[in-house]
């Protein structure tokens, strides 16, 4: 028997960290994503393919997409609309602002308790921060068992998932009770392509303070009369959260410091094959982090 | 209390490496601090460890022994952590930043509330004075890392929290026995206390031991060869200082089709996009097809006997010479001039 299942994406706009520019960081070391081309994690696509796959296989599933982030995040959630998803949860607001992972977690953890999804995909870690502690974290806060690394879900068999995982050294093949949550590797299947159709259906999508901010278009004209196009918009009060567990107030983790490294050199340095010139090389790349 | 504790996971029956590397770290702090070293082993068939442990400077060796442990799981282990850290209160807590470190220690610190820093680099002991209180702590922990992509490196401080936890990857800090041995007195877990029936519900089915499939697209350094790498035996220099560097090897359409490694580390246009931090091109003259394929990598270092090859047009640092002679000379500065 397979039953119908609520499955729930976790989503991260990330700014696309191989195009960094000097005005990347604020003077508190906190990551300045006005200034960055902002694109979907890498790895949260693997998991709303992970996500759409299970929701093939189980007949009346549904797969929504839940980011934190500002309005321009509602882009991954139309994205995701394109590719296959049902629609999705937008959480916003200042009182986020500056979260660690844990900060963070605990907000996902709010929102979701609110959905209350039989299964929540995350993406192993975003391209930011490479951490990979959100989707742990998150479970740990709703006391659900999780499944990291996860490359397959193998079958859905009755209140329960099984799971391969990809370790460093192999596989492991898991089965986890339903609830749960799971990490997609980048190994995962990638994920399927916008679809034209659902293009066209979708690009209306619009959360709430988009249509506030522009009443009188066309989409949001669309948006404001099909509920389908309409991405569910939450700030901290309508998630219930502890207000000190939020924000930089909830972070354990300080910034102490933010050192820059500097890659490009402005043109290309001629060296030979001289003892000297390759030491010089050597030493100039582990000062600079770029090795070791 | 107030003791620094080292996670060990244990790897085909034998301590793993980033362990005792951290062992090797953590007594440095330890003695910095002049507090204890403790090692935390959760496993099956531990007896005698504390041996090795004790060889690289820990002074008590916390024991759960029992097959539920093995293999690892992460609602045991972090039932048991868990447990430990309120039973003992450490200061510091450091992982390694393996799949089992980085599933199980984010779980760890979410139910402690204490701060977690992912794949550090550099643990130094420090003080430090809050900019919006002004209050003032000393001796506490400095977790640097890089963020972003590795285009900064941060200084990450817990002040309020403990443990303060940190997880390292294998092969970034020295693995060195203590010049003083520590005692390695051993003290079993009461882990019954700590672990739960609901904590055992999920269930492995199945491991299997696997070469890694090849996926480059991710590394963020890559060694790559071309055609001017002249053999398939040559072509081994590229792997050797892929090895050294903890790079992936990546290879010109050329190099592939004359048979000097796989297809599946092909760059360029018939073969996978790259954007790694740092792409050294070896011996690859360096022609738009492949170029495509890595041209938006975030420094490049070509080697080639022509200064004229197009790959030295895209390339922040040229090298002109000899592969077989510049290659071995990379990997002993490196090794000279790292850590």
């Amino acid at each position: 028997m397979k039953q119908p299942l609520k499955i729930v994406v976790l989503a991260k706009q990330v700014p696309d960290t191989r195009n960094v520019g000097k005005d990347a960081m604020t003077p508190e070391g906190t990551v300045n994503r006005a200034a960055l081309p902002a694109i979907f994690n890498p790895e949260d696509l693997n998991a709303l393919e992970m996500a759409l796959a299970l929701k093939d296989r189980t007949e009346g599933s549904t797969v929504h997409v839940l980011t934190m982030g500002p309005q321009r995040a509602a882009d991954i959630i139309r994205d995701a609309m394109f590719r296959g998803a049902d629609g999705g949860y937008l959480l916003s607001g200042r009182e986020f602002a500056g979260s660690d992972t844990l900060a963070t977690s605990y907000a996902l953890s709010c929102a979701l308790k609110k959905i209350r999804p039989d299964v929540i995909v995350a993406g192993r870690q975003a391209i930011d921060g490479d951490t990979a502690q959100v989707g742990p974290q998150v479970a740990e806060k709703l006391g659900l068992p999780q499944v990291t690394y996860a490359e397959e879900i193998l079958a859905v068999e009755p209140e329960k998932l099984v799971i391969k995982r990809r370790l460093e050294h192999g596989t492991e093949v898991v089965e986890c009770p339903i609830p749960l949550v799971v990490t997609a590797n980048a190994s995962a299947a990638s994920c399927r392509p916008r679809n034209a159709k659902r293009v066209m259906t979708y690009k209306c999508a619009m959360a709430a303070s988009e249509i506030a901010a522009a009443p009188e278009s066309a989409a949001a004209l669309r948006a404001a009369a099909k509920p389908a196009l309409q991405i569910v918009e939450w700030a901290a009060v309508d998630v219930d959260p502890d207000p000190q567990q939020l924000g930089l107030t909830g972070s354990p983790t300080k910034v102490k410091r933010i050192e820059n490294v500097v890659f490009a050199a402005k043109e290309a340095k001629k060296l030979t094959a001289a003892d000297e010139d390759i030491n010089e090389l050597m030493v100039e790349l582990i000062a600079s982090h770029t090795l070791g | 209390m107030n003791n620094i504790f080292v996670y060990i996971e244990m790897e085909g029956g034998k301590v793993a490496d980033v362990s005792l590397e951290l062992l090797t770290k953590g007594r440095e702090l330890a003695d910095t601090l002049g507090v204890k070293l403790e090692a935390v082993c959760v496993g099956e068939h531990l007896a005698g460890l504390e041996k090795e442990l004790a060889e690289y400077g820990a002074d008590t060796v916390w024991v759960a022994d029992d097959a539920i442990f093995n293999p690892f799981r992460t609602l045991p282990h972090t039932a048991v952590l868990c447990g430990l850290i309120e039973q003992e209160k450490p200061q510091i807590a450091l992982f390694g930043a393996t799949c089992t470190g980085r599933d199980f220690a984010p779980r760890v610190s979410s139910a402690l509330h204490s701060g977690l820093t992912a794949d550090c680099t550099q643990l130094v002991i420090g003080d430090h004075k809050d900019a919006k209180s002004g209050k003032e702590y000393t001796d506490l922990l400095y977790q640097i890392r890089p963020a972003f992509g590795g285009n900064i490196i941060a200084t990450i401080v817990n002040p309020d929290h403990r443990p303060q936890m940190a997880t390292v990857r294998e092969g970034v800090m020295r693995k060195e026995k203590a010049a003083t041995p520590g005692a390695g007195e051993v003290k079993a877990i009461d882990w019954r206390k700590f672990v739960k029936d609901t904590d055992l519900a999920v269930r492995i089915v199945e491991r299997q031991i696997e070469e890694r499939k090849i996926d480059i697209k991710g590394a963020p350094i890559i060694v790559a060869g071309g055609y001017g790498m002249g053999s398939k035996e040559n072509f081994r220099l590229v792997h050797e200082l892929a090895d050294v560097l903890g790079a992936e090897v990546g290879a010109s359409r050329a190099a592939v089709d004359a048979g000097f490694t796989e297809h599946a580390r092909q760059v360029g246009q018939t073969g996978v996009t790259v954007r790694p931090k740092l792409y050294i091109a070896c011996g690859i003259s360096g022609q738009i097809q492949h170029t495509a394929g890595m041209d938006q990598s975030s420094m490049v270092i070509s080697i080639n006997n022509d200064p004229e090859a197009p790959i030295c047009k895209i390339a922040d640092y040229a090298i002109t010479g000899d592969v077989n002679e510049i290659i071995p000379k990379m990997i002993r500065y490196y090794k000279q001039n790292s850590k």
